[in-house]
């Protein structure tokens, strides 16, 4: 029996491969982007990035990316209440375009949440970094669908106890420190794919040198297969 | 009584009625005197709005507007279009309003008083749509209408038939220059209307508002005058300046800006919503003020980049930040040429910024002040012992203001993983502090 023809249906999705037409921005680290659906953070939508604490290079797994959607996407990155100054050095050095760095300081957490939103949903942002502390599914399910609206990157930050919270991100990813420069990325969820078991070892090392190696890594996939091998 | 509202009417009040009459109708009857400023003043800013539609706009006072309209048709697409907007324009500013076009200024006038809205091209054709017209349209002496009306003169038609030289005769030559200037057999120039170089506009309340939000309709209607008048100027601006006026000639003053010069009502309205949910007012309001004296040029080209690629309404997003989390809330980044790292950037405005490359070391944040460590044996500590990691950055700099440093910088590593940026001073008590975190 030919199995091509009934492989063809539309209505037959086939769990080993992720969904058509997942748009994602590369992360610039190969190893992660293959078990990414569509290569890289997903666009439109939430990627939840969850540690115990800082200083184990939660952004410099994103600054690739932030780096890359600066130079090209144009739009802001917006960066609501962030925990401590964002220095502008190092954002150089990791290869980010300043002009288009946007921070927002709301007083109240409540306007912390309605700033991530307006940001998510205006369409003018590229990507949106947050560092939200509460545990509200309600909230969590509009910024999503307020970053599918705006087709922004949506970056939350939270603590590692809320892992086993369900959550409306497209994205679920869990970090750990590893000996050296090491990193270790547990994918927890990921939309059109199975959660995947074992942690993936990444090196993000603290001297970056960003645009050598944003170059190095971005060279790795041609300029068109930008969003996906898997388109 | 002049004029009554909807309820009044219910209860059998009509205008024409004496007041005492009414009252007996209605014992709690509401009635106000007929301000005539304020009715000139409402004209005045009406026709200041109206600018934007044509720029030869006259005054007709008590109620009426008059704008040559036949060079304005081809650009707002026609008859019809053109009377939609200003009658939804009119409507959305509060004011019920009734419109004619006509050949002649008093033709478009009368027709608009006797609720003809009608468009009439040609001024052959004047007699025959003025003539079922009653005479009280004209804007004749009482006693002279009576006059008329005693001769058995009832309508536009009737009068029209009468001979003309008998007519000079009986109403005088004044009457007849308006029958002529009426049909368009003389010219009848009008004095055009000037706009004001500035916008201040101010709107008393019906009633004393305590909640910031009940001023959003007054304040709607006078940003609606504001950018009908900036569309007459060829103007826009960047800022909104509001006054809300307290009783004693106490004010507050609220000021909204946009990030790219704008004269989009809805998106100024957008913001000012957003501003007045947040707004805790001392006082009650009496009166709100808008003023636009800054105007700025809005050259066609930028009207292409505001008017195309932007739709109306839409936002900027940093307005609507700002709009509610204040201007200080909403910043962008820069690097500084400076040696001593907590002085090596700034906060810029948005999409502003010096990018200084840099080769050394660096954090991805920064604390907003050096946080002194703990030390164990002489040996600094966070949440653990911490590993050195890298080899030491000496920083000297800053002599020359007071402000000087002198710090060995290191790559350190707690036991449970995180990196930090700490360094040791080289003076004094030779202290440890965390500066920054590898994130």
């Amino acid at each position: 029996m030919n199995l091509d023809p009934i492989l063809q249906r539309a209505d037959v999705w086939r769990g080993n491969r992720f969904p058509a037409r997942v748009e994602a921005v590369s992360s610039g680290f190969g190893e992660l982007d293959e078990h990414l659906p569509g290569g890289g953070w997903p666009r439109g939508a939430l990627s939840e990035i969850l540690m115990a604490q800082h200083g184990i290079g939660a952004l410099r797994l994103l600054t690739p990316a932030l780096a890359r959607l600066s130079q090209d996407d144009k739009r802001w990155i917006c960066w609501v209440a962030p925990p401590y100054i964002p220095y502008a050095p190092a954002l150089v050095d990791a290869g980010i375009d300043l002009s288009r760095v946007l921070l927002v300081h709301p007083r109240a957490q409540q306007d912390g949440l309605w700033a991530v939103e307006q940001s998510l949903r205006s369409g003018t942002c590229s990507a949106v970094l947050a560092w939200p502390t509460i545990d509200d599914s309600t909230a969590m399910r509009r910024l999503q669908l307020a970053a599918e609206a705006g087709s922004a990157l949506g970056f939350l930050f939270r603590p590692r106890r809320l892992a086993q919270r369900p959550s409306p991100a497209a994205l679920r990813v869990q970090l750990e420190p590893e000996p050296g420069n090491g990193l270790s990325v547990t994918i927890l969820k990921r939309r059109g794919g199975w959660a995947c078991g074992p942690p993936i070892h990444l090196d993000v090392p603290v001297q970056q040198h960003g645009r050598a190696m944003a170059l190095h890594s971005y060279s790795a996939t041609a300029p068109g297969n930008f969003q996906s091998q898997w388109q | 009584m002049l004029l009554c509202n909807t309820p009044a009417h219910s209860r059998g009040i009509c205008a024409g009625m004496p007041v005492a009459a009414a009252r007996a109708l209605l014992q709690d009857l509401i009635v106000y005197p007929r301000d005539y400023a304020a009715e000139h003043k409402a004209l005045q800013s009406l026709a200041a709005w109206a600018y934007q539609f044509s720029s030869q706009v006259s005054l007709y006072p008590p109620f009426a507007l008059l704008l040559e309209v036949r060079g304005s048709l081809t650009l707002f697409g026609g008859y019809a279009a053109l009377f939609q907007r200003i009658h939804d324009g009119l409507e959305a500013l509060g004011y019920a309003s009734r419109m004619a076009d006509a050949p002649t200024p008093l033709a478009a006038y009368s027709l608009a008083c006797c609720n003809h809205e009608q468009q009439v091209t040609g001024k052959s054709r004047l007699p025959a749509v003025l003539g079922p017209l009653p005479l009280s349209v004209l804007d004749w002496d009482q006693t002279l209408l009576d006059r008329l009306h005693g001769m058995g003169v009832r309508r536009l038609a009737d009068l029209l038939r009468l001979p003309r030289d008998g007519l000079a005769r009986r109403l005088g030559a004044d009457s007849l220059l308006y029958l002529d200037r009426l049909l368009g057999r003389c010219a009848d120039p009008q004095t055009l209307y000037q706009p004001p170089r500035r916008f201040r506009h101010r709107l008393q309340l019906p009633a004393e508002v305590e909640q910031a939000g009940a001023l959003l309709f007054a304040l709607q209607r006078l940003v609606l005058e504001l950018c009908g008048w900036l569309q007459g100027q060829g103007a826009a601006i960047q800022e909104l300046d509001i006054r809300l006026w307290h009783r004693e000639q106490k004010q507050t003053r609220l000021k909204i800006g946009v990030h790219r010069k704008s004269r989009d009502a809805q998106q100024f309205i957008a913001l000012l919503r957003e501003r007045l949910e947040r707004l805790q007012l001392a006082q009650a309001v009496i009166e709100v003020e808008l003023r636009a004296d800054h105007l700025l040029a809005l050259d066609a080209q930028s009207l292409d980049m505001f008017g195309e690629k932007r739709e109306q309404g839409q936002i900027d997003l940093l307005d609507r930040l700002r709009a509610r989390l204040g201007d200080a809330a909403v910043r962008g980044l820069s690097t500084v040429a400076e040696h001593r790292p907590e002085y090596a950037w700034s906060y810029s405005e948005p999409g502003d910024s010096q990018q200084l490359a840099h080769d050394r070391q660096r954090p991805l944040w920064l604390l907003p002040v050096p946080r002194q460590l703990k030390t164990q044996d002489n040996w600094p500590c966070l949440q653990g012992r911490l590993e050195l990691r890298h080899s030491r950055e000496r920083i000297e700099s800053g002599w020359w203001d007071e402000q000087d440093i002198a710090r060995d910088y290191f790559v350190a590593r707690n036991p449970s993983g995180s990196c930090y940026w700490i360094y040791r001073e080289l003076t004094g008590d030779r202290r440890w502090f965390l500066q920054g975190i590898f994130e």
